[in-house]
């Protein structure tokens, strides 16, 4: 089998899965929801929700959401014993990790499709007045966090206290992607877009993607063996 | 190194015992008096945590790569020392900020990009405690990210916002703080060679200790 027919059918499988039973969707929605309540008390004020607070929000959310998506695709792995057998076929390690990668970033961006509108509806936030500026926002940002977070959840599924380990791996790990996302963000809802300022971030986002994947393409072989 | 150690051991003493004198009577600087004294640690320790890290982003990585022990052992000593330094640089600057800036903390470059760098090592000593077995290699990953991560939280933060002094502080610096400043540096950077080959010392006969007692129960 070839790299990418690998990579394929890992991806697919884990979508196919998640196409099946709706899990991660139907908690990630109910999770984002709860998530923006308890912005909404910190974050509103007199009804409104004060300046520039609706990009973090929507970060912040997504950042949240993806930590529950990444560990509920590692712990089915592990339940049902997979993970062993998936790192034991005959195929290139970097391929398993490119199709979990795929399969986890093609997961975010489902769940970014209910959160970006949300925050559009409930935060009064116009998202969508450079819709491709804000697109290569969230697709670069959700790759760099996919990228470094499906290296993390992977190597963690083994271990004993991954739900406490991985956010408090990931979080600091994935700052850059939190701030060039949020500033991003914040340049493109200004009143006058700053497309200079959210195009230096888009490429900050892209530089940290190319290290990270390249780097978590490295790794992840030599330390997902045992 | 066994021979080098009581040599340099004697060397930091003494970088040590002598440091007091040349800060008391390097200049006041001008605006801000006495406080400003705590820069010729601050900074040294700062200098010393930065390669710290990288000294355990590269032992990570010809651990991960290499497979060599060895490398694990000098890496994890590193991460240790990066979070004592970070926390020495954490403390002494919000002491010198209330006086300098009026507030113990700004959310600028180098105190964020300090901070981010402290917790992801923080994270990879958490992960050697807590992790079970086979968490060396993921610890080391982390190693290699965190280092790999410097550069990008540092443009980012910069991007955002700065007050804290630039890098262009340290090659202006007038010539009579030049003097003590270096002498600081220096003294923390041998006793970080000291506690480096220290620390891997105790973790190699620490491995060598399970090995026996390995042996013994076959």
């Amino acid at each position: 089998m070839t790299f990418l027919s690998t990579a394929t059918l890992v991806a697919r499988k884990d979508l196919l899965v998640e196409a099946r039973s709706r899990e991660v969707i139907y908690t990630s929605l109910l999770f984002a929801i709860s998530c923006m309540l308890v912005f909404a008390f910190g974050l509103v004020k007199d009804g409104r929700v004060i300046a520039d607070a609706a990009g973090a929000i929507l970060w912040i959310t997504i950042a949240f959401a993806g930590t529950l998506a990444l560990s509920r695709i590692f712990d089915r792995e592990r339940q049902n014993e997979t993970l062993r057998a998936l790192l034991l076929a005959p195929t290139p390690r970097a391929a398993i990790y490119v199709g979990k990668f795929a399969g986890v970033l093609g997961l975010l961006l489902l769940v970014e499709g209910i959160v970006v509108p949300l925050v559009v509806l409930m935060f009064d936030a116009q998202l969508f007045r450079h819709t491709g500026w804000m697109l290569g926002l969230l697709l670069a940002g959700s790759a760099g966090y996919a990228a470094v977070g499906t290296l993390f959840a992977a190597m963690l599924a083994r271990s004993r206290s991954r739900g406490a380990l991985l956010p408090v791996l990931l979080y600091p790990i994935t700052v850059p992607v939190i701030i060039g996302g949020v500033r991003g963000t914040a340049a493109l809802l200004q009143p006058e877009a700053d497309l200079v300022l959210a195009r230096a971030w888009l490429m900050m986002l892209i530089a940290f993607d190319a290290v990270f994947i390249t780097l978590s393409l490295w790794t992840f072989e030599p330390a997902m063996t045992e | 190194m066994r021979r080098l150690f009581p040599v340099l051991l004697v060397l930091c003493m003494a970088l040590f015992a002598y440091a007091p004198f040349l800060i008391l009577n390097a200049p006041y600087e001008s605006t801000m008096g006495l406080v400003q004294k705590i820069f010729y640690f601050h900074v040294s320790t700062a200098i010393t945590m930065f390669v710290s890290a990288f000294t355990c982003g590269i032992a990570s990585a010809i651990f991960l790569f290499g497979r060599r022990p060895a490398a694990d052992r000098v890496g994890f000593a590193a991460a240790e020392l990066t979070v004592l330094l970070g926390l020495v640089v954490l403390i002494s600057g919000p002491l010198w900020a209330r006086k300098a800036w009026g507030v113990w903390w700004q959310w600028d470059a180098r105190l964020t990009s300090t901070l981010v760098m402290w917790l992801v090592f923080q994270a990879y000593l958490l992960l050697r405690r807590f992790g079970g077995p086979g968490s060396e290699k993921l610890a080391a990953a982390v190693g290699l990210f965190g280092a790999a991560l410097v550069p990008f939280v540092y443009w980012s933060v910069n991007m955002w916002r700065t007050v804290h002094p630039t890098t262009n502080v340290v090659p202006t610096l007038d010539a009579s703080m030049r003097g003590p400043f270096l002498w600081c540096v220096a003294a923390f950077l041998c006793l970080y060679v000291l506690l480096l080959a220290a620390r891997t010392e105790l973790e190699k006969r620490r491995s060598r200790l399970d090995e026996l007692y390995l042996a013994l129960e076959d």
